[in-house]
């Protein structure tokens, strides 16, 4: 069976939770084999790690410059990989970095790209991806006709269900032209404590306007750690400085689709529902009774959410305590 | 320093926006058209960098005529001249070949920097920028919502999933910009009388030395199985909060073994 290529997601040391998603999605499709770009090292220290999630082969490609320089070590490393495996698919996280790295890769290796896809399958031996198009409107299938798949997949699309592997490592070179890199002067990760990535989480819990301060925050994220869920906002309390932008959900913030959306005090303008209508349970708390958001809600209060919301997180807690 | 921004005529999203049946493409005619939100803050980065170290901004967009309404507002907002990129043989492309065709274009120009946003709202596969950048073998620096140039060299703020990077490049290189970059300025009447009169060129596919044996729908690199609209989401139970809403959500997510 033909290998999957999948990057390993990693930061100091952890792999991240996509990485383990990509490496289910590439068992249905050929031989899992994941490709770590990282300094020396950095294999020895997750080897055992991906192969418990599922990895058969590790490429290792390692260089003292893979930290330094922005999106072309990723590049290089899936290509060298692709050379010495000639696999039947490459998967990415569909992330800020993800993407850039299989736009730049689809070009070095002439291959059609499948962008952010919520599904892959193999049919009658060749890969199919499913996009959700326009917020979820629409859904459409596609398959690449020049070159290897290269597919960028949605966080949280795909269930991760490892099948153990002991993982075989197989070193690959890669070179870093610096003509054609960007250089990484310094690192600054958010602070997102122990709350999970808002594209991954299986809960999210946003405030809108009707929040009214940031100050008054504090209620949506209570409710969001009573549920272990990640914390977002609309666009209009991003704008009205409520929240910090990178925690905005909709057409020009981050597309969520995780299994309980709860969203206190949004309207539900078409921008924002273009970012969360496809999570698969959706409450919806609005003073507002012909607010748009409760036309998709599964469940909705009209009411107050600073009643509704530390209700139902004393509820929460209780259940689970 | 010479300054190409890429520009892309998109469906309203405040409109209701459709695929064509007949082959999933997008329905240009089934919404409004508008200039990308996040293109406008391409552009008006381009200004504020031309307006203090000199240069021109050339705004640069592949699509169907009227995507020229697009290149007029650019126009109209500042930019000095245009790039329209129109060919029927290009409809249809996918992003590798869409790359193609705007790398061509932009090897006709000679600019210290190539500026576009981060997305599309419509494609959004947000891959054109680093697609362009291999093609011109320039490093890619992108998602950023800072951008100062000094001399040669960039310096930016590069937002990513886990927070945000310093990143620096030598021109000539391919930026991208995400929201927080600026607000955008409003074309002014002077502006919008000034763009009639401004250089639109049309490049077509012999023009830009491609291979129409490369080119749109049909010889896409990524080809579309099928398709299908998602039903409806219907609304489901809404209550008026007597003081038990709070938990009569919790009893919806327990009954649904959500909680």
């Amino acid at each position: 069976m033909a290998e999957v290529l999948v990057l390993v997601d990693h930061h100091d040391g952890v792999v991240r939770k996509v990485t383990a998603e990509l490496l289910t999605a590439a068992a249905r499709l050929g031989t899992p084999a994941a490709v770590v770009v990282g300094k020396p090292g950095t294999v020895e220290s997750l080897a055992a790690e991906l192969g418990a999630l599922g990895a058969a082969i590790v490429y290792a490609a390692e260089s003292d410059d893979a930290a330094g320089f922005l999106i072309t070590p990723q590049v290089a490393g899936l290509a060298a990989a692709a050379a010495a495996a000639t696999p039947a698919a490459i998967l990415v996280p569909a992330t800020v970095d993800g993407r850039e790295i299989s736009g730049r890769l689809a070009v070095r290796l002439n291959s059609g790209l499948l962008a952010d896809a919520v599904d892959v399958e193999s049919i009658d031996g060749e890969v199919v991806a499913t996009q959700s198009v326009f917020g979820g409107e629409y859904t459409v299938r596609y398959r690449v006709t020049t070159g290897v798949p290269i597919i960028s997949i949605r966080p949280n699309a795909v269930e991760a269900a490892p099948t153990a592997a002991s993982p075989q490592v197989v070193p690959v070179q890669i070179t870093i032209d610096p003509a054609i890199s960007a250089t990484v002067i310094a690192d600054h990760p958010e602070p997102i404590g122990d709350r999970p990535e808002l594209g991954a989480a299986s809960v999210v819990v946003s405030g809108g306007r009707g929040v009214g301060s940031a100050d008054n925050f504090h209620v949506v994220e209570e409710l969001a750690d009573s549920l272990g869920g990640a914390v977002g906002a609309s666009r209009a309390a991003v704008d009205s400085g409520y929240y910090p932008p990178q925690f905005q959900v909709g057409q020009t913030g981050t597309t969520v689709s995780p299994q309980v959306y709860i969203a206190l005090g949004i309207s539900g303008a078409i921008q924002h529902r273009a970012g969360m209508q496809t999570s698969k349970t959706i409450i919806a708390v609005n003073k507002d009774s012909e607010a748009p958001i409760f036309e998709i809600a599964d469940f909705g209060v009209v009411g107050d959410l600073f009643t509704v919301a530390p209700l139902l997180t004393g509820a929460v807690k209780a259940r689970k305590s | 320093m010479d300054i190409a921004v890429l520009i892309k005529q998109v469906p309203d999203t405040y409109s209701e926006r459709k695929l064509r049946e007949q082959d999933w493409t997008l329905d240009r005619d089934a919404a409004d058209a508008v200039l990308d939100e996040i293109d406008s803050r391409g552009v008006e980065t381009a200004l504020q960098l031309t307006e203090a170290k000199g240069g021109e901004v050339t705004v640069v967009t592949m699509g169907p005529d009227r995507a020229t309404e697009t290149l007029r507002k650019a126009l109209a907002m500042g930019a000095h001249k245009a790039v329209h990129v129109l060919d029927d043989g290009l409809a249809g492309s996918d992003a590798l070949q869409t790359s193609a065709a705007l790398a061509a274009a932009i090897r006709t120009l000679s600019v210290d920097l190539v500026i576009a946003g981060n997305e599309s709202t419509d494609g959004r596969t947000g891959s054109v920028p680093s697609m362009l950048a291999e093609r011109l073998g320039l490093p890619q620096v992108t998602s950023v919502r800072t951008l100062e140039i000094d001399g040669t060299t960039l310096r930016a703020e590069r937002v990513h999933d886990g927070g945000y990077s310093e990143v620096t490049a030598s021109l000539p290189a391919v930026v991208s910009v995400i929201e927080k970059i600026n607000e955008p300025r409003y074309p002014n009447f002077k502006g919008i009388m000034a763009a009639k009169k401004k250089p639109v060129s049309t490049l077509g596919i012999g023009d830009l030395g491609l291979d129409p044996s490369t080119t749109g729908l049909a010889n896409a690199a990524s080809q579309v199985l099928d398709g299908a609209a998602r039903p409806p989401r219907t609304a489901g139970e809404k209550v008026a909060d007597d003081g038990s809403g709070g938990t009569k959500v919790a009893e919806f997510l327990a009954a649904a073994r959500l909680i």
